[in-house]
Order: structure tokens, then C-alpha cells, then sequence
């Protein structure tokens, strides 16, 4: 694999250099050929290449398909959900092109896919998210007949048709388990985000509207707050709360911590965002009017300040939800019973090593971690383009 | 040069401050705390006699400050004192051999650094050559490319990466072992081997943000006078950015590896917990989970120093990179 490598990088070095000179002579040097460097040329051959074996590896992949031992099964199944992804990703810019009001319709037409991919997934999530009990087939802590099902729903092999991603080492369906650890994963990652954005907020206002002490003391706070990494920090402050609490009440004792230490960061933007705010005449106006702090901060601040803090919303939702997947992949995050795709992934990840001769097994493994990427993904390519789009960044 | 070394000197003794408050606030979020730690060590079926012995033992009968500046102090001689997890096998099996926590983190110590070491040997030179290429052909399928994915391995969790890693590098295809787990008086080639995977899996999630500020720091010089007058004068786009643009921007790249680093120390846990690598990280995640208080002060306090210090050399770096501020008026 490694010489492959070698020898399609060394082969574009003499191809690039073909390629531009035929383009060259085959196009009676076009300014376009004739101005190319010799390093667009390489990185021209070397896509085309690189493409070309992909290519040719998911023709390939079909001569393994329906074997047990499929050696190309994650590759096939890597371009499939690509193909389905772009398709959806697409169909649905279309469908929010045609349908909707006049400012949708508008706001659809200048939306890059991948954007409109990450709606269409939030959304998904969402679904999955607030309907779970009617989604999924079986409760997220029942306890069903048979251990260790092999997903696939084949009989053959070791398959049970009732359970499509079969069962975990004590017989708790997978399928179901996946649908409650969106609405508990998330909707914990949800809450926590909210609950951090709402100390960070207020903390914030408060301080770049009062100035002097209250400032001073709550930034130096937050200061020190922020010199250690935060999930170092959160693994500390659950060792603590750890001898006071135990199960539910460690899983929200995990919620406010990670809330307090997330509002720290969420402090210094709105702080930030308030000192330029506060500045302003209509502020100066509105103090002169004699209206109340209270007044101040959430009617003529607050308003002025969304488009930055939404941004940050989701950015801070992607860290509040890693940082919550990290802890209970660890071990000390969510607690049992409740689903919940980090601790999935930890008790699910030894299936991987079976790779080699069941993908179908290690492939379900995966599926809990796959799906706290896709979310923060998608979360991340919209929030990307929210900020592109409000900072009218043409680059 | 006379005000810059006395920025750096303030700088390091901000720095310092800054870590005795944050050993202070690690030493009260622990032991501020109810808790009956004694239990903790002896069993759930301990006399109260031997509980108080314990209490007087450890030292948790005395008051909290006192306790405090012990502490402080038997860290800076470095006798960091027995862990729980240790006191238990020793009362709970017999046997009178305790290995000290120095003992215990002095190696795992070494490991991770090698870990974060490697790392940054593969991600530095990685991200600024994507930084680099993806500035040179802002705009085209390639900078697109990259952009997307590196977008994609910042947002995904650190395990999945590493089991994604180990599934086609170690499963599939077998170049490297699934566990890390370097011995005494291995070649650095197979040391480097072994700890491949668990480097990969840390070089996708910085390189991320090195490439993606590499990029963003030479684009914002490319709008500047000079880089017009040199691209106008003829000189080769690839030349305009390694010799004009990237010694300018140097300064804020210099500051985001710092950062980066740093952020490895976070990343660095997890990784050792699927990697099943002997590091730090993974005795702190054990520590925790085993409520064993001295152990997790210490690792705490080790992460937090190295990020304080990583910060530290950032704003050091920036400062002596920008030659206003080391020439000044």
C-alpha cells in the first residue's frame, strides 16, 4: 500500500508535467495552460489519480460483496453513505428552493450544500430527538431474551429479524438504544449548552454594563476558571462530585459543572460583544431615560448581540456535546441506565477487532461515534456558514 | 532588549501566579468537599477506630489551609506522598512495598511526552504544508477539499478518529498494533511504531486548526502593499507566500502550535484511554473513577502547568516574533 502510494506521488511528477505540456500543444497554448504552474498541474494528475483508484477500488469492492469476510465492506458502505449524503444534502437545497415563504426561498438560493446538509441533519436529530419513544421499536432499558445478536437480521447468521442492529451484551436492542441516546445525549448536550449560555450571558452583560468591582472580580474569576484545559477541569470536579452523588444524580451534577466551566468561555465573547455595545448612544439614551439594569441588559443588549452569541450557540453545543461523548466514553459522563452514544461506543468497541471477518459486527460499533460526528458536523457546517454569511467574508 | 525582557519576566511570573491559584483551586475542589475518604480506602466494612487512624494517617483531620501549604510544600521536593489505590492494596492485602506516586507518574510521564512529542513532530510540518498549499490555491477543488475535511476531523469525536484509525490501520490492514504499549529498551523506531496510531489519531485533530490559521494568517497579509509590489515585480506565487508572506505571519502561527499543543493535553487523555496507553492521561481517568484524591490532584495540577506553560511560550513567542515590540521606538 505504501509503495502504491510512493509510486502514484512520484508518477504525477513526470504526468503533471506531460499534462501541461500537451495542453499546451493540444490547445495551441491557451493562456490557460500556458500560465499554469507546474504545481497546479501535479495536484491536477495526482486528484485525477487519486480519484481514478477510488474509483476503481469500489468496483472492486463488488467482487467481495455478499461474502462474510468482506474486505471492502466499510469502504462500499464509506461511498454509499457519501453518495446518500450529497443526494439528500442536495435534494433538500432543491426542496427549499421551490417550497416556502419568499425570505426562505431567498435564503435557500445563496446556501451552500453543505449547509443545507447540516439543516437537513439537525432536523433529523431533532426528530429522532423529541419522537424517540414512538421511533424506537423497544425501551432503552429493557432487557430482551437473547445476548449478543449479530446485526443484519440474517438467521443464518446468528441474525434475529426483530432486531436490525441486533442486541448488546446483555440483550438491549441497539437500534433502540441509538434512537434514546439522540434524545438523551443530545438533549442533556442541549440543556447543558443552554444552561452555560444563560450563566455566561447574564455573567457577561452584568460585567461590561456595571464595570469596576463586579468586572474586575468576574473576569479575574473566570481567569482562573480558564487556566486549566477544560476537560481535565471537569474530570477533577466529577472526582468531587463523585463522593456526594451517585447514577441520576451524577449525570446532572455533570450537567452544571460542564454548564460552569463552558459559561466561561461564553462569558468572555458576550463580554466582549457587550463592552462595544454599551458604548453605543442609544445605550446612553436609554440610561437617561432612567431605565433598570434588568431593562438595559435584555431589551437594548441583548437584541444587538444575537448574531454573534447564535454562532457561538453552536459552536459551544459542538464542545459541550463532545466534551459530554468524551466523559461518558470515559466513564463518567452519562450514567447508566439511560442510552447514551459515548458509553455505546465504549462498551460496543471491542466488536472492532472482529473487523477482519464480520464487518456487519464492528461496523454497529461504530455507529454510536459516527453519529456524534455527523451532528457536529453538520452543526459546524452551518455555523460556518452563518459566519461567513454575517461577517460577509468574500476572502 | 531591555523592555522586552522585562515583558517576558512579567509574563513568567504572571504565570506563576497563575499556578499557584490554580494549584489552590485544583486543592480546594477536592478536599472542600464532604466525603469520607477513609471509607473509601478501607471498605465499606472498616471499624470507626481504624477509619480515625487512617484520617490521622493521611493527614485529613487536620485543618484545610494547613493541609493546603502541606501539600504545596511535598510538591516542590517532589515527594509526592502514596496514592489511594496503593494505601488499599497495603491494607486490604498486606504487603509493605508502596510505590510513591513520583514513582508511579515518573515513566507514564515520559510516555506521554513522547506521545505529544511525536505528534507535533508529524503535525506541524503537515498543517503548514496544507496551510501553505490551501492559501496558494485559495478557491480551487483542493482548498475546498481541505477545508471540508479538516472541518470534519475538528467536529469528530477523538475515539471515533482512533477507532476509524485502528479499524484500517491496525484490523484491515495490519501496519500497526491496536494497543500501544511501549516497553524498556525499545528502539526509538519501534517506540515510534507502536505509538503511530495513537499520534495519528491526535495529528487529525490539530492539524485542523494549525492548517485552517496558517491559511486564514497568509491570506490576511495577501490584501498588504508589499505582497502587490512583490507580485508585481514578477515574482512567482509560491515564492510571494514562502518568502514575503509566511516569515509576516509567522507570528500568529507560531502562537496557534502553541495553543494547539496545548490542546493535545486534553486530547491526550482520551486517546490513551482507547490506545490502552501507559501515560498520564490514562492514570488520571483510573485516578478518577477510583476517587483517589492525591493522584488526581497531582495529574491535575501536571495538565494544568504544561497548558499554563504552552500558553505562556505562545505569548512569549508572539512577542519576541514581532519586531516592534523588539525594537522599540
Amino acid at each position: 500500500m505504501i509503495t502504491w502510494l510512493a509510486a502514484v506521488l512520484l508518477g504525477s511528477i513526470p504526468g503533471g508535467w506531460l499534462f501541461r505540456f500537451l495542453g499546451q500543444k493540444l490547445t495551441n497554448n491557451r493562456p490557460y495552460f500556458r500560465d499554469m504552474g507546474f504545481g497546479m498541474a501535479f495536484g491536477y494528475v495526482l486528484g485525477a489519480a487519486i480519484l481514478v483508484s477510488a474509483i476503481w477500488m469500489y468496483i472492486v469492492s463488488w467482487s467481495t460483496a455478499g461474502a462474510i469476510p468482506d474486505t471492502y465492506f466499510f469502504y462500499r458502505t464509506a461511498v454509499h453513505g457519501l453518495i446518500l449524503f450529497a443526494i439528500m444534502g442536495v435534494a433538500f437545497l432543491w426542496f427549499g428552493r421551490l417550497v416556502g415563504t419568499a425570505g426562505t426561498r431567498k435564503l435557500f438560493r445563496s446556501m451552500p450544500v453543505t449547509a443545507a446538509f447540516g439543516i437537513l441533519i439537525i432536523i433529523l436529530y431533532a426528530i429522532c430527538a423529541i419522537f424517540a419513544d414512538f421511533i424506537a421499536p423497544y425501551g432503552q432499558e429493557e432487557v430482551l431474551g437473547n445476548a449478543n445478536v449479530v446485526p443484519g437480521g440474517n438467521p443464518a447468521l446468528g441474525g434475529n429479524p426483530d432486531f436490525p442492529l441486533g442486541t448488546d451484551q446483555i440483550g438491549r436492542d441497539i437500534l433502540s438504544r441509538l434512537i434514546y441516546g439522540a434524545q438523551n445525549t443530545v438533549g442533556i448536550a442541549f440543556v447543558t449548552t443552554c444552561l452555560a449560555f444563560f450563566l455566561g450571558v447574564t455573567g457577561g452583560f452584568l460585567a461590561s454594563t456595571l464595570r469596576g468591582w463586579t468586572d474586575q472580580v468576574l473576569s479575574r474569576l473566570v481567569d482562573v476558571l480558564m487556566a486549566i484545559p477544560a476537560l481535565i477541569f471537569a474530570l477533577l470536579l466529577i472526582t468531587a462530585a463523585s463522593s456526594l452523588f451517585t447514577g441520576f444524580g451524577l449525570t446532572v451534577a455533570m450537567i452544571v459543572i460542564i454548564a460552569v466551566i463552558d459559561a466561561t468561555r461564553v462569558f468572555r465573547l458576550a463580554r466582549a460583544v457587550g463592552m462595544n455595545i454599551v458604548v453605543m448612544d442609544y445605550i446612553e439614551a436609554a440610561k437617561l431615560r432612567g431605565e433598570g439594569l434588568g431593562y438595559l441588559i435584555f431589551r437594548e443588549i441583548l437584541p444587538n448581540a444575537t448574531a454573534p452569541l447564535l454562532a457561538e450557540f453552536g459552536l459551544r453545543f459542538c464542545f459541550v456535546f463532545l466534551t459530554i461523548a468524551s466523559l461518558s466514553f470515559l466513564g463518567v459522563g452519562i450514567q447508566p441506565p439511560l442510552a447514551d452514544w459515548g458509553t455505546m461506543v465504549r462498551d460496543l468497541s471491542q466488536f472492532i477487532n472482529f473487523a477482519s471477518f464480520a464487518p456487519q459486527v464492528s461496523a454497529v460499533a461504530l455507529l454510536p461515534a459516527l453519529a456524534i460526528a455527523l451532528l457536529t458536523v453538520a452543526v459546524n457546517f452551518v455555523v460556518d456558514w452563518m459566519l461567513h454569511k454575517s461577517s460577509g467574508l468574500k476572502e | 532588549m531591555g523592555s522586552v525582557g522585562k515583558i517576558i519576566l512579567q509574563r513568567l511570573a504572571l504565570g506563576a501566579l497563575t499556578l499557584v491559584i490554580v494549584s489552590f483551586v485544583i486543592f480546594a475542589a477536592v478536599n472542600a468537599l464532604p466525603g469520607d475518604f477513609a471509607a473509601a480506602i478501607l471498605g465499606q466494612g472498616a471499624t470507626e477506630e481504624a477509619k480515625t487512624a487512617i484520617r490521622a494517617d493521611i493527614g485529613l483531620d487536620r485543618p484545610f489551609f494547613e493541609r493546603y501549604f502541606t501539600w504545596l510544600g511535598s510538591i516542590l521536593t517532589g515527594d509526592l506522598g502514596v496514592s489511594y489505590a496503593q494505601m488499599m492494596f497495603a491494607t486490604n492485602l498486606g504487603g509493605d512495598q508502596l510505590i510513591s506516586i513520583t514513582d508511579q507518574i515518573g515513566p507514564r510521564f515520559f510516555n506521554t511526552m513522547f506521545l505529544a512529542g511525536l505528534t507535533a513532530v508529524i503535525a506541524v510540518p503537515l498543517s503548514l504544508t496544507i496551510g501553505v498549499l490551501a492559501a496558494l490555491y485559495r478557491g480551487s477543488v483542493f482548498d475546498r477539499v481541505a477545508n471540508v475535511t479538516t472541518l470534519s476531523s475538528i467536529s469528530a469525536p477523538e475515539f471515533f478518529l482512533a477507532y476509524v484509525l485502528i479499524l484500517f490501520l491496525a484490523v484491515i490492514n495490519p501496519l500497526f498494533p491496536v494497543i500501544a504499549l511501549p516497553e524498556d529498551g525499545m528502539s526509538l523506531i519501534e517506540r515510534a511504531r507502536i505509538t503511530m496510531l495513537p499520534a495519528l489519531t491526535l495529528t487529525l485533530v490539530v492539524t485542523a486548526h494549525m492548517m485552517r490559521m496558517t491559511r486564514a494568517a497568509i491570506l490576511n497579509l495577501l490584501a498588504s502593499p508589499y505582497i502587490e509590489m512583490a507580485r508585481l515585480k514578477g515574482v512567482s506565487p509560491m515564492r510571494v507566500i514562502v518568502v514575503h508572506a509566511l516569515p509576516n505571519a509567522l507570528a500568529p502561527i507560531i502562537n496557534v502550535i502553541a495553543l494547539n499543543l496545548a490542546y493535545l493535553i486534553t486530547g491526550v487523555v482520551v486517546v490513551e484511554v482507547v490506545f490502552v496507553y501507559p501515560g498520564i492521561g490514562q492514570l488520571f481517568v483510573d485516578a478518577v473513577k477510583n476517587r483517589d484524591i492525591p493522584m488526581v490532584q497531582v495529574c491535575c495540577l501536571i495538565f494544568a502547568a504544561a497548558y499554563i506553560l504552552l500558553n505562556l511560550t505562545a505569548d512569549v513567542m508572539s512577542i519576541l516574533s514581532n519586531p516592534r515590540l523588539r525594537h522599540p521606538k
